[in-house]
């Protein structure tokens, strides 16, 4: 899909930081406001902008949460390819992600639920037991640094001098 | 010991810079939005950090050549030849420098002789001044104004030639105006010396941060490389300041004075730094300089963003088309710079600093860096709004 240089800079502004208002996007790419808002609501109808979630870092509040990342072999079927096994995946609400891989295993997901019981029961009953499922292989996460670019231990300062020439 | 009579009478002559004086007052301001800084907000990307450990690793802790190592001269010849069409041969034209900063010292050191007078643009950098009067010179303020684009004009340069002008320093995109010259402003200049035994210091150290046209170097100009010492470096492109990694650019007869001078008083540059410069350089080359795109897109974001807040409230503000600075004129509000900035830090916590810290012709004027946060220009703009509407 080509894009115009107003909607690319409206996605490079908006991944970096989505409560911009389209009002300041417009002065920073030197567009008229509402050119903006028409980019971004069209933007949206090509689902090119999917959503708008802030980025938590759930493990330093209280919430109980288990993450996993889980290989999976599947059989591809006919016409369908790995599509159809994918949405019968994806539409799990304890599925985050899921991309279709080169290499040793076809499908890797993101997992989550609320507790390591939960998550052992969704790969246990629900993932492994799906038709065309071949295999699993699941991976718990210990603990994040990154997460989309950005670090999540610490806050970085600005360690420049408060003034320099 | 009577200091004052002993020290060098040089030495203190030279007035205490305006930046220091200021730097000292926001110091106490722990918590101020700091606009201050003539330095790139992004750290230095990580393969050339890991450049320098890996060279580290290595072992490469000795000297290199006076000159700096052959394979990085060969990468900002590279470089030089790629981005701006310039051509230097890396065995003796190119003088690896601690800092473009060096370079302003070692050119004008191999050119001075005692009374020379080299011109030098008003409102610019605060390293100009001092060092041509440390390298026995006589530093003779170009006055420039919005009006013009804070460019060096051919009348104004003619005005201002003697028969003692030994130089001119060129230092566009401008710090802190934010002012650049583009083929045909260095044109009128070239016409103006072609002839004449002036030669130009220019400091290019800003070349990649343009907004309008891409950046032309003067030693591009048809027979200006003669005469031209050029100045560059990895700080602002690369976001490198803190590694003080500079190259100068001669023909080889003076860089061959001003490599004299370099091997006396520094040797040469540090190792680690020299080895993260090729870095960013060579990975600059393979990627089309898209880690430098990507800042210069950035600041360019955020330069319309603090232009147009500036005019909004109606200061008037000449549009900058390089650097990271913009330097809007307070005279509406009647206070002098010195004042406005103390003011405006006291009562709403925004560091910016005084025009005057940068020349005579800098008074009347303010320097604001957007080498920071989107969300800090856009609270500064606030405080600074509510600061002279409090001053009607």
């Amino acid at each position: 899909m080509t894009l115009s240089s107003l909607e690319m800079g409206i996605l490079d502004i908006l991944s970096g930081d989505s409560r911009i208002p389209y009002a300041q996007i417009a002065v920073m790419l030197g567009a008229e406001e509402a050119a903006v808002a028409a980019a971004a609501a069209a933007l949206e109808e090509k689902a090119v902008l999917v959503g708008y979630p802030a980025l938590i870092d759930w493990d330093k509040t209280a919430r109980e949460q288990v993450q996993a990342v889980i290989e999976v072999k599947v059989t591809p079927q006919r016409d369908m390819g790995f599509d159809a096994i994918a949405e019968r995946i994806y539409r799990f609400e304890e599925v985050k992600a899921v991309y279709l891989m080169s290499g040793a295993y076809d499908l890797m997901l993101e997992v989550q639920a609320d507790s390591m019981k939960r998550l052992a029961g969704f790969v246990a009953q629900r993932l492994a037991t799906i038709e065309h499922v071949l295999s699993t292989a699941t991976h718990f996460v210990l603990k994040k640094y990154k997460l989309n670019g950005l670090v999540l231990e610490k806050k970085p300062e600005d360690e420049r001098l408060v003034v320099s020439p | 010991m009577d200091y004052q009579k002993l020290l060098s009478r040089t030495v203190q002559e030279i007035p205490p810079s305006g930046i220091r004086k200021f730097f000292d007052i926001v110091s106490e301001m722990k918590d101020a939005l700091s606009l201050s800084v003539g330095e790139p907000d992004f750290t230095t990307p990580w393969n050339v950090c890991e450049a320098a450990i890996y060279s580290l690793e290595r072992g490469q802790t000795h000297y290199s050549s006076n000159w700096g190592t052959i394979s990085l001269r060969r990468e900002i010849a590279r470089y030089l030849s790629a981005r701006y069409a310039l051509e230097y041969d890396p065995e003796d034209e190119i003088i690896a420098t601690v800092g473009a900063s060096e370079g302003i010292d070692l050119a004008l050191r191999a050119l001075l002789n005692p009374g020379d007078e080299v011109l030098v643009p008003d409102p610019s950098f605060v390293a100009y001044m001092p060092c041509v009067r440390l390298a026995g010179g006589v530093a003779v303020p170009v006055k420039t104004g919005a009006e013009d684009g804070f460019k060096i004009t051919p009348g104004q340069l003619r005005a201002a030639i003697t028969p003692r002008t030994k130089a001119l320093i060129l230092p566009y995109p401008n710090n802190p105006t934010g002012g650049v010259m583009e083929r045909a402003d260095l044109e009128a200049v070239a016409a103006v010396l072609r002839g004449s035994g002036i030669f130009v210091i220019a400091d290019e150290i800003y070349s990649e941060l343009t907004y309008g046209q891409g950046h032309v170097s003067f030693a591009a100009i048809e027979g200006m490389r003669e005469r031209t010492v050029l100045l560059n470096g990895f700080s602002k492109a690369f976001a490198m300041t803190g590694w003080r990694m500079g190259y100068l650019c001669a023909p080889r007869e003076l860089a061959a004075m001003a490599c004299k001078i370099h091997q006396y008083t520094i040797m040469c540059a540090p190792m680690q730094a020299q080895a993260a410069a090729e870095e960013a350089l060579v990975s600059g080359f393979e990627t089309g300089y898209a880690q430098v795109e990507g800042m210069r897109r950035i600041y360019d974001q955020r330069r319309r963003l603090l232009f147009k807040g500036l005019n909004d409230m109606g200061l008037d503000c000449f549009e900058p088309l390089g650097a990271f600075y913009l330097f809007p004129s307070i005279r509406s509000t009647g206070l002098p710079s010195e004042v406005f900035c103390e003011k405006l830090l006291r009562e709403e916590k925004v560091a910016i600093v005084p025009g005057n810290a940068f020349g005579a012709a800098g008074e009347g004027h303010v320097r604001i860096c957007y080498a920071v946060a989107t969300e800090v220009i856009v609270e500064a703009l606030k405080r600074i709004d509510r600061f002279i509407k409090s001053l009607k």
